[in-house]
């Protein structure tokens, strides 16, 4: 108890009965957190959410150590499910920076595998090769992507049983030293965690990722052409909105990836238009800005059924 | 006889809060760490038997830990140490080596003396240990 308070700095003697909460919050720096959550994500409420809690949670941690009483470390193991594009693996890779910063994992480096990094080729293959991973991730947090890989039902000497159960007692055993996150589509998900109902308790956070609104996918597309000096014109903005709304009833479609996708295309093409006139100069404005044509020239408007929700 | 090589042999036996953060501190520093085991104590019996491969790309203690107590679950009769091997150019060598497990009873070595031609000795540092089989020489 009064090693716990000198870390924590406190002149206070212990155990102390109130606390001044904002000074307290300002202490261990959540707010810089959080608040760079929602500038750089956006939408992504359910997630947003759950990390606020589990800043919070730590909040609450450290003031019950101070009062003297009993802390336990929470589960922070969390499965994320979502349709494609959605920021399943962006929101995994910043996880470790933010659990890092506030304290609950030691190192915050992000280990990030598939199923052929846990599971072997051949008998007595698997073991090792999982522990390596895992010793790898210990103070960090390993990202498990396509986490439904690791099962297949359809062969019953498939070693990813093997790599499943050394993955669930490390998960149990040593829950202070990594956090392990599991990522995939929603519906097979769902089916991973029927066959292995240990995986679902061990997982103290399910956060399912919600599609995008259009309005949010136009703010990513800003963003990211931000992040590239490149901004839209008044038209081309008009014109990539009415993009979104054409190509999220097309098949195939996956949220900011596929607006990430198009980016590149209409890059492409003010490149091509900026190229295809050569005896004149050129300023920074006309370089930066994408013009309605760059987005117009697109495929997308050209099928049958974009014709038909044309204005 | 308390069998004394490596770093820290004069200090008291570690503890495992101590060993961690000797082990990230070799792991900070970039360093392979090996966790190695023996039951022939003789000083210059230098290669002991790996537990697994030397770790590589290591962030955090608590892996090696784990290794550490697993070595011990199934070799804790015996020497076990714990090795930090430093790849920078130049170096390319072990920096670091510490013993972290030991035998409960050390009963230390004995010096044989042989006479040899025109009155000379040579000497010979046998351990009492090793006069049982391997793998049978720290159990009670």
């Amino acid at each position: 108890m009064m090693e716990a308070a000198a870390q924590l700095g406190s002149t206070d003697t212990v155990p102390v009965d109130a606390i001044d909460l904002r000074r307290e919050f300002e202490d261990v720096e959540i707010a810089p957190v959080l608040a760079q959550l929602d500038r750089e994500l956006v939408g992504l409420a359910p997630v947003k959410t759950r990390i606020r809690e589990i800043a919070s949670l730590l909040l609450v941690e450290r003031i019950r150590q101070k009062m003297g009483l009993a802390t336990t470390f929470p589960t922070l193991h969390m499965s994320f499910t979502g349709n494609p594009g959605t920021g399943k693996t962006t929101v995994a890779l910043r996880m470790a920076g933010i659990l890092h910063r506030l304290g609950f994992v030691r190192r915050g480096h992000v280990i990030s595998v598939t199923r052929d990094d846990l599971v072997g080729q051949y008998i007595g293959h698997t073991a090792p090769k999982t522990k390596e991973v895992l010793k790898k991730a210990m103070g960090g947090v390993l990202f498990i992507d396509e986490a439904y890989y690791l099962y297949r039902p359809e062969n019953e000497r498939d070693y990813g049983q093997e790599a499943i159960e050394i993955l669930l007692q490390i998960m149990e055993q040593q829950r202070e030293d990594l956090v392990v996150i599991l990522a995939g589509y929603g519906d097979r998900m769902e089916k991973f965690f029927q066959s292995n109902p240990g995986f679902r308790s061990r997982i103290g956070h399910h956060i399912d990722f919600p599609d995008y609104s259009g309005g949010e996918l136009l703010t990513i597309a800003e963003l990211m052409l931000e992040g590239q000096n490149y901004r839209f014109t008044p038209e081309a903005r008009a014109a990539f909105e009415r993009y979104i709304a054409v190509r999220r009833t097309q098949p195939l479609f996956s949220n900011a990836r596929s607006i990430r996708n198009a980016l590149d295309r209409i890059r492409l093409r003010q490149a091509n238009r900026l190229v295809s006139r050569l005896d004149r100069v050129l300023t920074s404005a006309e370089v930066t800005s994408i013009e309605a044509a760059d987005v117009l020239a697109s495929r997308v408007f050209n099928r049958p059924e974009a014709v038909e929700m044309q204005p | 006889m308390r069998v004394t090589q490596g770093c820290f042999s004069f200090l008291p036996d570690l503890t495992d809060e101590q060993i961690t953060a000797q082990v990230q501190y070799c792991l900070d520093r970039g360093w392979a760490v090996n966790i190695e085991f023996t039951d022939d104590p003789h000083p210059r019996n230098t290669y002991w038997d790996m537990w697994g491969l030397p770790m590589f790309d290591l962030r955090d203690a608590a892996g090696i830990m784990r290794e550490l107590a697993d070595c011990r679950r199934i070799y804790g009769d015996r020497y076990i140490r714990i090795s930090g091997f430093d790849s920078t150019h130049g170096w390319e060598s072990v920096r670091i080596s510490f013993i972290v497990n030991r035998p409960k009873q050390e009963p230390g070595f004995r010096l044989d003396r042989q006479e040899t031609v025109g009155r000379n000795l040579r000497y010979a540092t046998k351990s009492y240990a090793t006069g049982r089989p391997e793998g049978e020489r720290y159990q009670p």
